[in-house]
C-alpha cells in the first residue's frame, strides 16, 4: 500500500516537473530567444494557456503527499520552510507576470514583468534542483522526525548542512541547464521565426551542458548518498530507470540534429521522468534520509498515513486522475499547434 | 514556544484573510456569469452575451489573484503547522488533496477555455465551459469547508498509539453536518459578495449616466441574486450554523454573545463592549429571551454563559470573537434591508430613477467582504484555543523549530508582497471598470 503510494506520488511529481519544467524553462531563456516585444509576448502566449494547469500538478502533488505521508510533509515542509516560501514568493511573482503582461499595452509595464518572470522562473528552477539535492543528500533529523534549515551556513556537507551547499548548488545548476533546455524545445516546437532558430541553436549549445552536468552530478551523487548505489547493486533490474534517462537523452541530441522539434522535446519527457525516477529508486524505501544517522530517516514505513484512508484515497485518486487526464488532452488539443502574435 | 506560536497564529490569519478576498468574488460570480450566459442562450440576446464578458475580465483578473495567494495556504499547514499536519494529515490530507485532485484541475483546464475560447467554442460550448468554470469553484469551496469543519467537529476517525489522528469514514468526513451548515453559509456569503459587487458597479454606471442599458442589467442581476442570498444567510443557513456552534461549542456560543453568565432567558446583545475583568458588558443593547429562543427555540430555556467552563477552555482573544461575530450579523442584517427595498423598488420600476437608492447600492461594496471577512474571523478565532476542536490546542500543532524570527521573515514578506498585489489588482479593475463593457454595434447584421 505504501508503495503504491509512494510510487503514485513520484508520478505526480514527475508530471509536475515534465509539465511546468518547459514553461520555467521558457522562462529561463526568455531573453535569450526573445528580442523584440513581439518576440516576447510569444513565449508568454506559448504557456499562457497551459501555465496554470501545469502548476495545478504542484498543488496536487502536495495535496496528496499529505494525505499519504503525513509525517513527510510536516517534517519535510517545515525543515525546508526558508527554501518553500522564497519558492511561493517567485510562484505568486512569476504568475502575476504572466497574467499581467498583457494587460496593459506599454513597452515599461511589458519590461518589468518580462524581468520578474525571466528572473522568477529561473531561481525556481534552482531552487527546485536545490531542493531535490536536499533530499538526495539527507538532512539533519532529530529524533521527532524534525528538522530546519538555515539558507546556507558553511557550504560543506556533513550534519551542519543549509539549503545551499556546494552539492545543493551544483544540483540547482544541473536543474536550471536540463529545465532550459526543455524550455527551449518547447519554443522551438511552439513557435515560428526568430524564436523558434533561436530556441534551436540555444538547444543544440545547452544539450552539450546538460551532457556534461548529467554525468558530474551522477558521479558526484553516488558518493554522497550511498544508498543509490546499494538500491541499483541490490536490484539490477532498476538499471531500466538510468537507461531510460541516456536513451532520452541520446534521441534528444539526435532529433536536435536532426531539427524534429516534436520528437526533441518529447525525448526531454523522457530524459526527465528517466532521472527523475532514477533518484526515486535509488531512495527507496527512504523519502528523506537524515544526516544524523540511518535511524532517523523518514521511511516510506513511518511517514504514512493509516491504511484505511490509503486504501479509500486509491477509488478517488484513479477516478480524479482520469478526469484529469482527459480535461489535459483536451485542453493541449485546443491548443495544440504554433502560436502566433495576432491569435 | 509560545513566543513563535503568535506570529505563526498571524502568519496564517494574514495570508488567509487577504486570500479570501478573491475566492469569495470568484465564487460567486461564477454564478451570476453562468446566469449572464444563460440568459443569452435562453433569449438569444446578445447584450447578455457582452456583458457576461465584461465580468469575465474582471473574473480574469480576480481568479489569477486567488490563485496565487491560494497556493501559499496549502504549504502552510506543512511550513508553520508541522505537528498538526503530522497528527491529522491522514484525515484532513483527504480534502486537501482531493481539492487538487478534483477541482483545481477542472477549473484550470476549463478557465483557458472559458476566458479565451469563446470564437471557437461556440454559443453552447462556451456556456458548458462556465459551467465548468462554476463547477470546479464551489467544489473546492466544500472541500476546503469539509477541512475546516473537521476542524470545528472532528468525527469519524480513532487515535492511533502515538497520538496520530486516523480516519475511520471517508463518507463521515465528508458529510459532516458542520460542514453542511457551513458550506450553505459560506456560499451564500460569496453570492452576496459577487451580487453586490455587480449591483453596485450597475449603480455606478446609472448614477454617472454611462453604459445605461449594461448599469439596469447588473443592477438587475445583482439584487435578484442579492435578495435570495441575503435572506438565506439569515435563514436557514445561518440560523442553522448558530445551532450547531451551541450545540457543538457552547464556549464559542457565549463567547460571540458575550455571555458571561449562565442564565435562563438569555437576551442578545446589540451593542455593548466586552469588559473581561469585570466579566459584563458596558452600556449593553439587549433583546431579552432572544438568544434562548434561537438557540432552543423556547423563550426561558437556559443558555451556558462563560462562567460555566473552565477558563482554559475559553477562546484566547473573546472580544474579536465578540466583534467578529456582531460586525457580521449587524452586516447581515443592512444587506437584507438594503435588497429587499431595493427589490421591491425594482418590482415597481422605480429602482433606476431612485438616486438615493442606487448611491446606497455603490456604496455597499465594501461591507460583503468585511462581513465575510467577519464571519470567517468569528469561526476560526471562536474555535480557539483548540486547533482541532476539543481534540489537538493549538499550541501543540504549530511547527517545533521554526523560530518566531523565521516566521517574522516570512511574515513580512507576505505582507509586502501583497501589499503590491493589492495595489495591482486595484490598478487592472479600474481600468476595466473605466473601459466599460464593450458598446452594441451599430449596426445589426439580419440573419440569413
Amino acid at each position: 500500500m505504501e508503495t503504491t503510494w509512494f510510487c503514485l506520488v513520484a508520478i505526480m511529481i514527475a508530471a509536475y516537473v515534465v509539465l511546468d519544467g518547459f514553461d520555467l524553462g521558457a522562462g529561463a531563456v526568455h531573453f535569450l530567444v526573445a528580442k523584440t516585444d513581439a518576440e516576447r509576448q510569444l513565449v508568454v502566449r506559448s504557456i499562457g494557456p497551459v501555465w496554470d494547469g501545469n502548476e495545478v500538478w504542484l498543488l496536487a502533488a502536495g495535496g496528496t503527499l499529505y494525505f499519504a505521508f503525513p509525517a513527510l510533509y510536516a517534517s519535510g515542509f517545515s525543515g525546508f520552510y526558508l527554501p518553500l516560501m522564497i519558492v511561493l514568493w517567485l510562484l505568486i511573482l512569476r504568475g502575476i507576470a504572466i497574467e499581467f503582461r498583457e494587460k496593459v499595452a506599454s513597452p515599461v509595464w511589458a519590461t518589468f514583468w518580462d524581468v520578474v518572470f525571466a528572473t522568477a522562473s529561473l531561481l525556481l528552477a534552482v531552487f527546485y534542483g536545490a531542493a531535490l539535492g536536499n533530499v538526495v543528500r539527507g538532512v539533519p533529523l532529530d529524533g521527532k522526525g524534525y528538522f530546519f534549515e538555515a539558507l546556507w551556513t558553511n557550504f560543506r556537507l556533513g550534519t551542519d548542512t543549509g539549503i545551499l551547499d556546494w552539492y545543493t548548488i551544483l544540483v540547482g545548476v544541473a536543474a536550471l541547464a536540463t529545465l532550459s533546455l526543455h524550455g527551449t524545445l518547447w519554443l522551438a516546437l511552439k513557435t515560428q521565426g526568430p524564436v523558434h532558430d533561436r530556441s534551436q541553436s540555444a538547444a543544440r549549445a545547452a544539450w552539450w551542458i546538460v551532457l556534461v552536468m548529467t554525468f558530474l552530478v551522477t558521479v558526484v551523487t553516488f558518493r554522497v548518498q550511498p544508498q543509490v548505489l546499494n538500491n541499483l547493486s541490490e536490484h539490477p533490474a532498476g538499471f531500466v530507470f538510468p537507461l531510460l534517462a541516456l536513451a532520452g537523452l541520446a534521441a534528444m541530441g539526435w532529433f536536435i540534429r536532426h531539427q524534429d522539434d516534436l520528437k526533441g522535446f518529447l525525448a526531454s519527457c523522457l530524459y526527465l521522468v528517466g532521472m527523475l525516477t532514477s533518484v526515486v529508486f535509488g531512495l527507496y524505501p527512504l523519502v528523506l534520509p537524515a544526516s544524523t544517522g540511518p535511524a532517523y530517516s523518514l521511511t516510506i514505513y513511518n511517514a504514512k498515513a493509516a491504511d484505511y484512508g490509503l486504501r479509500i484515497g486509491l477509488v478517488w485518486w484513479f477516478i480524479g486522475m482520469a478526469l484529469a487526464t482527459t480535461y489535459f488532452v483536451y485542453v493541449y488539443r485546443n491548443f495544440a499547434g504554433k502560436v502566433n502574435v495576432e491569435g | 514556544m509560545p513566543d513563535a506560536l503568535i506570529v505563526h497564529r498571524l502568519h496564517f490569519a494574514f495570508t488567509v484573510t487577504f486570500h479570501y478576498l478573491f475566492p469569495q468574488l470568484t465564487m460567486g460570480l461564477a454564478l451570476l456569469i453562468l446566469i449572464l450566459k444563460t440568459l443569452a442562450l435562453r433569449t438569444g440576446e446578445e447584450h447578455y452575451n457582452r456583458a457576461a464578458r465584461f465580468w469575465m475580465r474582471i473574473f480574469g483578473v480576480n481568479f489569477a489573484l486567488g490563485v496565487v495567494t491560494g497556493i501559499p495556504m496549502e504549504f502552510q499547514f506543512g511550513t508553520n503547522w508541522a505537528q498538526f499536519s503530522k497528527s491529522a494529515g491522514g484525515v484532513i490530507g483527504q480534502t486537501l488533496a482531493m481539492e487538487g485532485v478534483f477541482s483545481f484541475f477542472l477549473e484550470s483546464s476549463f478557465l483557458g477555455l472559458f476566458l479565451f475560447g469563446e470564437k471557437r467554442l461556440g454559443p453552447r460550448g462556451h456556456w458548458f465551459t462556465a459551467l465548468m468554470v462554476f463547477v470546479g469553484s464551489w467544489l473546492s469551496g466544500y472541500l476546503i469547508v469539509a477541512t475546516d469543519a473537521w476542524m470545528q467537529r472532528p468525527i469519524a476517525y480513532a487515535l492511533g498509539p502515538n497520538g496520530e489522528i486516523k480516519l475511520t469514514s471517508f463518507w463521515g468526513l465528508l458529510l459532516n453536518r458542520w460542514a453542511l451548515w457551513q458550506y450553505a453559509h459560506n456560499m451564500s456569503g460569496a453570492v452576496i459578495t459577487a451580487a453586490f459587487v455587480m449591483a453596485s458597479l450597475g449603480a455606478f454606471y446609472l448614477l454617472v449616466g454611462r453604459q445605461q442599458s449594461y448599469g439596469q442589467t447588473f443592477v438587475r442581476v445583482g439584487v435578484i441574486a442579492g435578495v435570495i442570498a441575503t435572506v438565506f444567510q439569515l435563514f436557514p443557513s445561518g440560523d442553522g450554523q448558530g445551532r450547531l456552534v451551541a450545540h457543538n461549542q457552547p464556549v464559542t456560543m457565549a463567547a460571540m454573545e458575550g455571555l458571561f453568565h449562565t442564565q435562563k432567558g438569555a437576551p442578545i446583545a446589540l451593542i455593548g463592549q466586552p469588559d473581561l475583568e469585570k466579566q459584563r458588558l458596558d452600556n449593553p443593547l439587549l433583546i431579552p429571551r432572544t438568544l434562548s429562543f434561537l438557540t432552543y427555540r423556547r423563550w426561558m430555556s437556559e443558555v451556558k454563559g462563560l462562567d460555566a467552563f473552565p477558563q482554559s477552555d475559553w477562546p484566547d482573544n473573546i472580544p474579536l470573537v465578540y466583534y467578529s461575530y456582531h460586525v457580521m450579523v449587524g452586516l447581515g442584517t443592512l444587506f437584507i434591508a438594503i435588497m429587499v427595498t431595493c427589490a421591491w423598488k425594482l418590482w415597481r420600476g422605480t429602482l433606476f430613477t431612485s438616486r438615493g437608492m442606487l448611491w446606497v447600492l455603490m456604496l455597499a461594496l465594501p461591507f460583503p467582504y468585511i462581513a465575510n471577512t467577519a464571519g470567517w474571523m468569528t469561526a476560526e478565532v471562536g474555535r480557539q484555543p483548540w486547533v482541532i476542536y476539543g481534540l489537538m490546542r493549538t499550541q501543540t500543532g504549530v511547527s517545533p523549530l521554526v523560530s518566531s524570527g523565521n516566521a517574522w521573515f516570512t511574515l513580512l514578506g507576505f505582507m509586502g508582497m501583497y501589499t503590491v498585489l493589492g495595489i495591482l489588482f486595484l490598478f487592472l479593475v479600474y481600468r476595466v471598470i473605466e473601459e466599460g463593457p464593450e458598446p452594441p454595434p451599430l449596426f445589426v447584421t439580419p440573419k440569413v
